[in-house]
């Protein structure tokens, strides 16, 4: 828990400046702290006169951390291929485990996997664990979770990185739970402490609004999910040598109380915002769905896919899985276009990636001009028009 | 047949703003409300009463404070709630979370059914629900869109992927954690109301669900927040200037590699 | 203001608002563009309970009187009043059979409307029976065991959507005014139709058509009171629901202001937002002044009506012409406020301001008020 030094206290106020949970206030003169405090210690940092402290309960069986060694990738495989973000984390990973001069190995689970351990060694796996079985072919909570368990209790790696894809975030919070793991979702970079090598996990938290490095200290793996489009790829090596390593399984393994009837690719795959280059983005300052027809307008001159911020998306004028943001999807596109998005930082999370950020709204003071690269203060329902014509008009030249 | 729903109490996301000149939170008026995605969690499940039978119960790990939104919860169809409070639960991450849920479902009841939202907006981590299934070694499906039949023996039911979805069939018991578009939560009824009002909420504290100290709140997670810090602004606005036409004129010129 | 509401008032309004909110604004303008009749969110205010409140609460409703109704239809009417007017207009239809109905009619009725599962609609205007109902054409005739009714009304809100239609038909020419009855006509009911949707200049969400009556026959228990009480019937169902519609215009007159207060402090113009211009300061002032005596007015009004159920004809007839009246006023301001922004269809004051004039007009046009109240001062001083 917090505690607060009565002595020390000065009750200058810093810590209640410092909370960003509203946690922490002075109360005649003394530092109180409330219900919502979540240890996460940004007061303690704040407090020149060292007045609070965070006191721990003792631990017990405390994992032995250096019988834990080695970087693996969840290498995620869906339908024949290889989804993108596993060739990202395996460019992060390699980085990783340069700094603790460790092997980088991915852990591919599927069945008829054909040239994917090939396509990983390229991207910079030493080893891939290759578990292949027709049972395996339709994801399953279950058996992926079981045997990805599996070979993380056997072989020790002290990092595990999975994508934050529909399949990651669906298994990798239940292997964590099978193995007392840490876990830190949608990391936006990774990092080796100098002084002890424990993996720093940066993520946003609370909607954006802040930052949090956290680390996994007495327990191993470390593990991370990371969302498609943070890392990079190495170019593929076809020269890049590599072993795969085949791993049995057993039919307790392969066994799942789910049973998936049927895969449906449907809507989600032609709305898929984190494919396109150029996106072309609402929000509330469309005013309403006929506004958005104007941005439709604008996405096909452009040949663009339409997005949006959340508000929009509650309003039900475009359906979920259009929405940028830290609840949506991130997107890194070559071009984002802001229309009428006032810029919460919940929002601009999702799309300061972005190579050419451009903001067209009406209120000059709006904070998505501060990540913008070109900004319009106007009226999109003026804006907008003209520069479709504009675009036109320059295509024909 | 028994539900039990997870709720949290959050920050409304929508009304926190970085306070652009002293880069910290302006929380001002910020109110707590249900997690939206467990609104979604909470009307399938009364739905799914009203259409097979049984009891829904909204259990909340949280500050005294959440009460309220327990009693928004009954408001809202749930029979009844429990929350799960206590001090020493401060700063637990998913795994102390997933660990305190899972000791107090144990001691609130045997479930058929475990419906949680997708994520909540404040950590927007997602594990709790497959971590808490897990615990109880209990299957789950993650992101669902859609309940596509539910009986007394099972469900089937679409969850969301990347590409599409599955259809997936699965029987009780069993956790799922549900996407928004699966229903339009209703608004909370006059009868719901005048019913939350009434109603006691049990609490349960730490040694009422039989939690390990060492397991719960901070010492019990794995994970430790050791910095946080504003984040970084992009920067390197340029501002167009000029009347609209000129404005659109130079936008458009600089935007030709684009198209 | 505090009008010291009860608790359980205070949680109508509550769960009004959020339902306005959350179901009813997100979707006005879809509504009020493709004239469609907003069956979803009536589902939703059901769910709510909403349609139990002025039901008694052997019926399995609430019991709530004029001000509880008020309240909740005040909320609706912020959000589009196209879609309070459906909510508003059942209740039209139920009144008789709430004032007037027997036992076994308000067991057959009540508790279906109190759940939303039935829904109900008020049939007496005509062709030449508007602000003078005594034209009316429409016959019903005894034959045997059952009513023969003829003719046609005009004008019939929830036409076509409501199960439960309250109609006002001549059961005896030859004794005028006593000679009118109500009558209960249910859909599907042989030789019973309704006609194409009205176009509408505004409160397009609600639906609006002609009843049709050819050789309709209906069983004879569907008489509502007395043979012969139909005009009295009416005019004690009119005088409950006005308030109603009084608290529609407090409603989208507090909607408007809402919009214009908000836009001013927006807009920016001659380097400042054009809420500090004491021009337009003094429009948002009078607005405001018109939408909280409007208030004031019509929950008084519900409140003395609630208690005196005997003289109700000159309040209810007042609050509805005065919050009417703001409400045309306070919505046409609000464009004025808004300038083009507020001519145009993207902000929603351009909607209130076409629905507003409806307010002014039914359920009695304005100039009857005046002249209800007039004939009461006359009748008070004498």
């Amino acid at each position: 828990m917090l505690q607060v030094s009565e002595e020390l206290c000065i009750g200058c106020g810093l810590c209640e400046e410092s909370c960003p949970f509203a946690a922490i206030a002075v109360v005649d003169g003394l530092a109180v702290v409330g219900d919502t405090c979540t240890l996460c210690g940004a007061c303690v940092e704040s407090c020149t006169p060292g007045a609070l402290t965070i006191v721990l309960a003792e631990k017990s069986g405390a994992t032995r951390l250096t019988d834990w060694s080695g970087v693996w990738v969840y290498a995620e495989f869906r339908k024949g291929e290889l989804a993108p973000v596993s060739l990202e984390l395996l460019g992060i990973g390699r980085q990783l485990a340069d700094t603790r001069g460790v092997p980088l190995a991915a852990l591919l689970i599927g069945a008829e996997t054909g040239d994917a351990a090939r396509q990983l060694i390229g991207h910079g796996a030493d080893t891939v664990y290759l578990v292949e079985d027709p049972a395996l072919a339709l994801f399953r909570e279950e058996p992926y979770a079981a045997v990805a368990t599996a070979a993380i209790r056997r072989f020790r790696p002290e990092i595990v990185l999975a994508g934050a894809t529909a399949i990651g975030r669906s298994f990798i919070p239940g292997v964590a739970t099978l193995l007392d793991a840490g876990l830190t979702a949608d990391c936006t970079a990774l990092a080796i402490r100098a002084e002890d090598g424990a993996l720093l996990q940066t993520r946003p938290a609370f909607g954006g609004n802040i930052m949090a490095t956290i680390v996994c200290e007495e327990s191993r793996p470390q593990m991370a999910t990371v969302r498609p489009k943070v890392m990079k790829a190495l170019v593929f090596d076809a020269q890049r040598q590599g072993e795969v390593v085949v791993l049995d399984t057993t039919a307790g393994q392969l066994a799942s109380r789910v049973q998936v009837l049927e895969s449906v690719v449907g809507q989600a795959a032609e709305v898929n915002i984190q494919e396109a280059d150029i996106l072309v983005s609402g929000g509330r300052g469309l005013e309403s769905a006929e506004g958005f027809a104007l941005l439709r307008r604008l996405a096909e001159v452009l040949g663009a896919k339409v997005s949006a911020s959340r508000a929009v998306v509650d309003a039900g004028w475009i359906p979920y899985p259009h929405q940028v943001g830290q609840t949506g999807k991130t997107v890194a596109p070559k071009l984002y276009i802001a229309c009428g998005i006032s810029g919460a930082i919940q929002h601009v999370a999702g799309m300061q990636t972005a190579e050419t950020i451009v903001a067209i709204n009406r209120d000059p003071n709006a904070t998505i001009f501060s990540v913008a690269d070109y900004g319009i203060v106007g009226d999109l329902s003026e804006v907008i028009p003209k520069l479709i014509d504009k675009i036109e008009e320059l295509r024909q030249r | 047949m028994k539900i039990c729903v997870c709720i949290k109490q959050v920050p409304d996301a929508k009304e926190v703003r970085l306070d652009p000149v002293t880069n910290t939170l302006a929380r001002e008026g910020v109110q707590s409300i249900m997690n939206p995605f467990d609104e979604h969690a909470l009307e399938e499940a009364v739905r799914l009463r009203e259409s097979v039978g049984g009891e829904v119960v909204a259990v909340s790990m949280g500050p005294p404070q959440a009460e309220a939104m327990l009693r928004e919860a009954i408001s809202c169809g749930a029979d009844r709630a429990v929350l799960v409070s206590d001090r020493a639960f401060a700063g637990a991450d998913t795994w102390a979370t997933a660990y305190t849920l899972e000791h107090a479902l144990r001691r609130i009841g045997d479930f058929d059914l475990i419906l949680c939202g997708k994520q909540a907006i404040d950590g927007d981590t997602a594990q709790v629900g497959p971590g808490l299934a897990t615990r109880f070694a209990i299957p789950y499906v993650a992101c669902v869109q859609k309940i596509r039949h539910a009986d007394a023996t099972g469900l089937v039911v679409e969850r969301m992927m990347d590409d599409g979805y599955d259809v997936v069939a699965v029987d009780y018991p069993v956790l799922l954690t549900v996407v928004k578009d699966i229903n339009e939560p209703r608004v909370p009824s006059l009868k719901g109301k005048m019913k939350a009002k009434k109603e006691t909420i049990l609490h349960l504290n730490a040694a009422d669900i039989g939690a390990e100290p060492a397991a719960i709140g901070l010492a019990g997670s794995p994970t430790r927040v050791v910095k946080v810090f504003p984040p970084e602004a992009r920067g390197g606005r340029a501002m167009l200037s000029g009347t609209v036409d000129e404005q659109v004129a130079q936008l458009a010129e600089r935007l030709r590699r684009y198209l | 203001m505090d009008y010291f509401l009860t608790e359980q008032q205070q949680m109508i309004v509550d769960i009004a608002r959020q339902l306005t909110d959350e179901k009813i604004i997100p979707h006005r303008a879809e509504l009020d563009e493709q004239h469609q009749f907003p069956r979803e969110i009536l589902k939703q205010m059901a769910q709510a309970d909403l349609f139990g409140v002025p039901i008694p609460e052997a019926y399995g409703g609430f019991g709530g009187g004029c001000l509880d109704i008020a309240l909740t239809v005040e909320q609706f009417g912020r959000g589009c009043i196209g879609v309070g007017t459906a909510f508003a207009a059942n209740f039209l239809g139920v009144y008789p059979i709430i004032i007037a109905g027997s036992e076994a009619m308000k067991e057959k009725y009540l508790p279906d409307v109190a759940t939303g599962k039935k829904f109900g609609a008020f049939g007496l205007t005509e062709a030449n029976a508007g602000s003078d109902a005594s034209g009316i054409q429409t016959t019903a005739v005894l034959d045997g065991d059952h009513w023969v009714l003829n003719g046609t009304k005009q004008w019939i809100t929830n036409g076509g959507e409501a199960q439960i239609y309250a109609v006002v038909a001549i059961t005896d020419r030859s004794r005028g005014p006593r000679g009118a009855s109500i009558l209960v006509v249910e859909e599907g009911d042989p030789g019973f139709s309704c006609g194409p949707k009205e176009k509408k200049m505004g409160i397009r969400a609600s639906s609006t058509t002609e009843l049709i009556f050819k050789d309709c026959r209906i069983p004879a228990d569907r008489l509502v009171g007395r043979q012969g009480t139909g005009f009295i019937t009416v005019m004690k169902t009119l005088d409950l629901s006005r308030p109603g519609i009084g608290a529609l215009g407090v409603g989208l007159a507090q909607g408007a202001l809402d919009e214009a207060a908000r836009y001013a402090k927006q807009r920016q113009q001659f380097g400042k937002p054009i809420i500090a211009f004491q021009a337009v300061q003094h429009m948002l002032a009078d607005m405001a002044i018109g939408v909280e005596s409007a208030r004031a007015l019509v929950y008084a009004a519900a409140r003395h009506i609630d208690a005196h159920p005997k003289e109700m004809s000159k309040v209810s007839a007042m609050c509805k012409a005065y919050a009417t009246d703001v409400a045309m006023k306070v919505a046409t301001d609000a464009v004025q406020v808004m300038g083009g922004y507020g001519y145009m269809c993207e902000y929603p004051v351009e909607k209130m301001m076409r629905d507003a004039k409806i307010l002014q007009i039914y359920e009695g046009t304005n100039q009857i008020q005046r002249n209800v109240i007039g004939q009461e001062l006359n009748k008070e001083y004498s």
